[in-house]
């Protein structure tokens, strides 16, 4: 491994950006591969690149066989990412939780009140409106949002904002009549039924959960059914229409 | 893959500290090996060591490959399984096997 690569590997975890270093393990050539480009001795062998992309939609790491070589194609992926709107108590239940499945865990509050680090040790709090928050950080296929406000004029652009991204997990606390109105009034911002449909709202897994706690264990059974379904397809063979 | 950054920090700090650096990295398994594909153990020129490919069972062996790496620059692939009498001394009976790939930070 040269140091440049390590420098490399660095850089894209603190921009969120996932990569695969491929080796050829015969004499440690390399190959830095990300969605869009490439670097490095092996960057020009298209297989290798396929092969680095598919281990990088998969998120998994494997030795594969290519040509008469043995490359390693060991997969740096950013860590799920769950951005939590609204600052309430069934947040300062879920955001300890979530980080302790490992998700990079954000608040974001524009109430001062609120979005307090001492309401929410050890996670990033962002006081500030989701829609512009999101634009600053940046919303990513690793990433899910969960809004909690109850208030339309805070939950309702941080929704709009999340459905026009491809972010892997949408979930939006209210009752059914609650969520049916949020359609309508998203309906007015262009958002159709067919887009809407990717909000899980009531959210969270029916298990009848009551207490903040138990409403935070069903939010996040949820996301972790999305997303490992999510990457099964994914990692399944691909069939041929007939 | 939060692990394998943490060891890649401590050898980029190696590494700018002037100390030659290797990195081992589970690169195959079979059965019940104790650390997924991916896992990686950096080794500093004194032996020192972050990270885990093993859990425990097979970092001495490892280590000792690694500080050859660092002395002639050749990578090298190291298997460890149940026919390999060291992995059985080190406790890789329980039918797993690796397949660990070790490289110099140049």
């Amino acid at each position: 491994m040269k140091a440049e690569t390590l420098a490399a590997l660095q850089d894209a975890r603190t921009k969120r950006r996932a990569v695969t270093l491929a080796t050829r393990l015969s004499d440690a050539a390399e190959a830095l591969v990300y969605r869009d480009d490439a670097k490095g001795e092996l960057a020009g062998d298209a297989e290798i690149l396929a092969a680095a992309r598919r281990a990088m939609d998969i998120g998994k790491s494997e030795t594969v066989e290519i040509g008469a070589a043995k490359i390693f194609l060991n997969v740096y992926v950013p860590p799920p990412r769950l951005i939590i709107v609204g600052a309430v108590h069934i947040a300062q239940s879920l955001a300890p939780m979530a980080a302790m499945l490992e998700f990079d865990v954000t608040v974001v509050d524009p109430r001062g009140a609120w979005a307090t680090t001492q309401r929410f040790p050890g996670v990033k709090v962002i006081q500030d409106w989701a829609d512009e928050a999101f634009q600053a950080m940046g919303l990513d296929v690793s990433t899910a949002v969960v809004t909690l406000t109850h208030d339309p004029k805070l939950d309702d652009p941080a929704l709009e904002s999340a459905l026009k991204s491809d972010v892997f997990y949408i979930g939006a606390l209210g009752s059914r009549r609650t969520h049916a109105k949020r359609k309508e009034r998203l309906a007015e911002v262009g958002i159709t039924e067919e887009m809407f449909a990717r909000v899980h709202g009531p959210v969270g897994l029916n298990i009848g959960a009551k207490s903040p706690a138990e409403i935070a264990v069903s939010i996040l059974g949820q996301i972790i059914e999305v997303r490992a379904r999510r990457l099964e397809a994914l990692s399944a063979p691909k069939v041929a229409a007939a | 893959m939060s692990d394998a950054l943490e060891v890649l920090d401590q050898v980029g700090k190696w590494k700018a500290d002037g100390k030659g650096v290797a990195v081992a990295t589970v690169i195959v398994t079979w059965g019940s090996s104790p650390r997924p594909v991916g896992s990686q153990l950096g080794v500093d020129d004194a032996g020192n060591m972050v990270g885990s490919v093993s859990g425990g069972c097979i970092e001495g062996a490892v280590v000792k490959e690694a500080l050859d790496a660092i002395k002639d620059g050749k990578p090298r692939l190291l298997d460890f399984g149940v026919t390999d009498e060291q992995a059985w001394d080190v406790g890789l009976a329980c039918g797993g096997k690796v397949q660990v790939f070790v490289e110099k930070v140049n």
